[in-house]
């Protein structure tokens, strides 16, 4: 970070710059030249710091003073304050819930207390934009190391060793991944990073790229070198403007220092990277699909053996990894085998990053142990629930995975064991959610997503999902059997047993793990025609109690559909065969006179 | 073939986006990318002198521009309304946000109002996961939005 005496980091993740912390940073800039320090203190935008329940974050380096929510018109206080007069900006500092004592050092955090970050070790801390700052984090040393002194096996091997798993899903051994890449005969091979991340309310491996791109480019170039590859292809989302522009500016970055690009380093080996774009296709994010999409073909997957290692990008043996997997490359080879091997459970090593949403306190991105339970995650990272409200559920594993319940919540996290309790690891997204949840309405939600989301290919995806969501909605509207419940099941047994690609094979994952962890919430759908949570319109019934009602006309004039009538003070009574149950009355009723059942 | 009705000068940007990629029918993805950029969405047309530049068929290049969601053949309004549906939006109420913009401009989801102004889609995760439900109306996001908030919003662009 050269001359400067300190520095001010500024969060510029998608979160926070929604937030506008291009004004703080454009604010700070002429506070810092009106005190005359723009000499002495820097303002940097780094990659995202994980806590974006309370961004947009800005940090105090070196002393690390930890502010949140700021605004742009807070800079020039936080400036003639902080660095002017030396005191903390009292007002903006994280208030511990419990203590409700202000902390000013992210470290006492309940938030980071319990992470770990291997993946993220740069994120928040450099400017993604310059490739001096992760080059003085060690960066490329990895990629030097392995270049001067090792041989492709023995790189391989320590990959190998680490226990390292695929982090985009399936879990798959990745030293082993590279060792059938690199026994492929051919004369071309290539490495594909996969930055599809098409998991709705998912966002580990944008911040990734956000926060730290050179770190996925060495870890590609050290693939490149063990397999024998010459060119990594990044796919990227289309939708992922800012992490886009920031991997452009790295490939450029380290083209110009020489350390991608041909004979690296001055030992002969030669390696360069392309970015292409992703349109918007989730079933791109399966590997087979993605690399069709990459030759610009539909995205459509292909039925494997023959696996990418064989046979993939326009027939070469290709190996594709994750974004989250290579970013934990180079501080393996780094540190070793053995440092990252006893780090997690027996048969899941080192971290995994997740982005926790939903109905908890602490939204943002975390980087977490193996091993560790969703009750510590949720809770003392997470800071619990929302608004005070219960428990209900966690989805993991997005539109592949299942909801996890009250009863999972002190299992450990591993890849086997998410995957006993009928859901999966998936990429990371992790959405809580709290009592005012219907179950039924959130298996239905991500069928919609899987209906819209399937290529058509095979029949049991394409029309056996359809079919399967046509159910939930009869479900949702009071209108199905028993019998249609044993129905359900059986389809999605069907559909996960012949669909031919990971997302058909997946799909009636929400659904099963619904109906196996919330069989009474099912049957309150179908026997009772209730919708226990209150979120299924049909069977709702708002009424207006005679007794509470003071007949002030405030219900009457807010519904949009005049569903509601009465004299001025005297009760009033809604039509149901009018209302079309949008709450909008419920929601200003000041007298509690009115009530859902 | 349908009758050229694009300006001549911006037929010759779309090719100089087909030639930058050398007319290669593989890069087709990129050149729609570019072409999207270039006339805001891809009408037959478009589509028509790409497959002739890169040398593949048109039912190629349509086959491809409708698998993806994020090529579109129908022209947006001036400022674009998307709600995010992602899942962190879906459980903090983004479908009430939806149906309140679709309830105050009268359109269905895909749908550009009369007069060209808006225009409604959803989208999947934007990743602003911690403003959730988040709105964006062209390049801006808007976070925590609630039912109450869309009136105001669109009062904005009047
Ligand atoms: C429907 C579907 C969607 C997927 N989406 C992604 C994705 O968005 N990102 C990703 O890295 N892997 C995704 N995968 C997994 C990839 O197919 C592949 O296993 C992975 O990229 C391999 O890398 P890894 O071993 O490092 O995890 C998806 C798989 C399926 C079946
Ligand atoms: S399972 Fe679904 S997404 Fe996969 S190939 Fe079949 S139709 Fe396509």
């Amino acid at each position: 970070m050269g001359k400067y005496k300190s520095h001010i980091l500024v969060c510029a993740g998608t979160g926070c710059r929604a937030s506008d912390c291009e004004g703080i940073v454009s604010n700070l800039e002429s506070a810092l030249e009106e005190n005359n320090l723009n000499e002495d203190v820097q303002v940097v935008r780094t990659g995202c710091f994980g806590f974006c329940e309370k961004g947009p974050v800005v940090k105090m380096v070196p002393d690390n003073t930890f502010y949140v929510e700021v605004t742009p018109d807070d800079a020039g206080e936080l400036v003639l304050e902080h660095l002017v007069k030396g005191r903390k900006v009292e007002r903006l500092l994280y208030i511990d819930p419990d203590t409700k004592e202000r902390i000013s050092d992210s470290k006492h955090m309940g938030f980071y207390k319990k992470q770990y970050r291997i993946a993220l070790r740069n994120c928040g801390f450099i400017d993604p934009e310059n490739i001096d700052e992760y080059i003085a984090r060690d960066g490329y040393a990895a990629m030097g190391k392995i270049l001067e002194s090792m041989t492709p096996e023995e790189a391989t091997a320590i990959i190998k060793e680490s226990g390292l798993r695929g982090r985009g899903g399936g879990g798959f051994p990745t030293g082993l991944k590279w060792e059938f890449t690199r026994k492929a005969q051919a004369d071309k091979k290539y490495v594909v990073c996969n930055a599809d991340e098409g998991d709705p309310g998912a966002f580990m491996d944008r911040s990734i790229l956000e926060g730290d791109p050179h770190s996925v480019l060495e870890a590609m170039a050290i693939c490149g070198f063990c397999i024998g590859a010459d060119t990594g292809l990044i796919y990227i989302r289309a939708e992922y403007p800012l992490a886009i522009n920031r991997l452009k500016t790295a490939i450029n970055q380290a083209r110009e220092y020489g350390l991608i690009g041909k004979d690296i380093l001055g030992t002969g080996f030669n390696f360069d990277v392309e970015i292409r774009l992703g349109a918007g296709a989730f079933v791109c994010g399966e590997e087979t699909a993605l690399i069709h999409s990459m030759e610009g073909l539909r995205g459509e997957p292909t039925v494997k053996p023959p696996f990418p290692a064989e046979k993939g990008y326009n027939g070469k043996p290709t190996n594709v990894n994750n974004v989250e997997t290579f970013a934990n490359v180079p501080p393996i080879i780094l540190k070793g085998s053995k440092w990252f091997s006893e780090i997690g459970t027996e048969k899941s090593k080192g971290t995994k990053v997740f982005a926790l949403a939903g109905k908890v306190n602490n939204v943002g991105l975390i980087e977490v142990p193996m091993g560790i339970s969703l009750r510590e995650v949720i809770f003392d990272i997470g800071g619990g629930i929302k608004g005070g409200k219960k428990f209900k559920a966690v989805q993991t594993g997005g539109p592949s995975g299942g909801c996890l319940t009250e009863k999972h919540l002190d299992i450990p996290i591993d890849y086997e064991n998410l995957l006993q309790c009928g859901s999966m690891m998936g990429s990371g997204g992790m959405i809580v959610m709290d009592e005012d949840d219907c179950m039924v309405s959130m298996a239905k939600f991500y069928l919609d997503f899987t209906v819209e989301e399937s290529c058509g290919k095979c029949a049991p995806c394409r029309i056996g999902n359809k079919r399967l969501y046509e159910m939930l909605d009869k479900i949702s509207l009071g209108k199905s059997t028993e019998e249609d419940l044993g129905m359900l099941r059986n389809l999605a047994n069907v559909i996960k047993d012949t669909s031919l690609c990971g997302l058909g094979q997946t799909s009636p994952n929400p659904v099963l793990s619904t109906m196996d962890n919330f069989q009474e919430e099912y049957l309150a759908h179908v026997v009772d025609g209730k919708c226990p949570a209150g979120q299924c319109k049909a069977l709702m019934h708002y009424i207006i109690d005679s007794h509470l009602c003071v007949g002030c006309t405030l219900c009457n004039r807010v519904c949009p559909v005049d569903a509601i009538s009465g004299e001025k003070k005297t009760p009033h009574v809604i039509d149901s065969s009018i209302c079309i149950k949008c709450g909008a009355c419920l929601e200003k009723c000041k007298f509690g006179a009115i009530s859902v059942q | 073939m349908a009758s050229v009705k694009l300006p001549e000068s911006k037929i010759q940007e779309l090719k100089e986006v087909c030639q930058k990629y050398d007319n290669k029918g593989s890069e087709l993805i990129n050149v729609l990318h570019g072409a999207q950029e270039l006339f805001g969405y891809l009408p037959a047309e478009v589509q028509e002198i790409i497959a002739d530049e890169l040398n593949v068929s048109v039912a190629h290049v349509y086959g491809v521009v409708t698998f993806y969601s994020f090529f579109s053949m129908l022209p947006k309004g001036r400022n674009p309304i998307s709600i995010c549906m992602g899942t962190a939006c879906y459980v903090r109420g983004a479908e009430k946000v939806l149906d309140e913009f679709k309830r105050i401009l009268n359109v269905k989801v895909g749908e550009t109002t009369g007069d060209g102004k808006f225009s409604l889609s959803c989208l999947r995760c934007v990743g602003a996961c911690g403003l959730a439900p988040v709105v964006t109306i062209g390049e801006r996001v808007y976070g925590r939005v609630s039912a109450d908030d869309v009136k105001k919003i669109l009062s904005e662009y009047a």
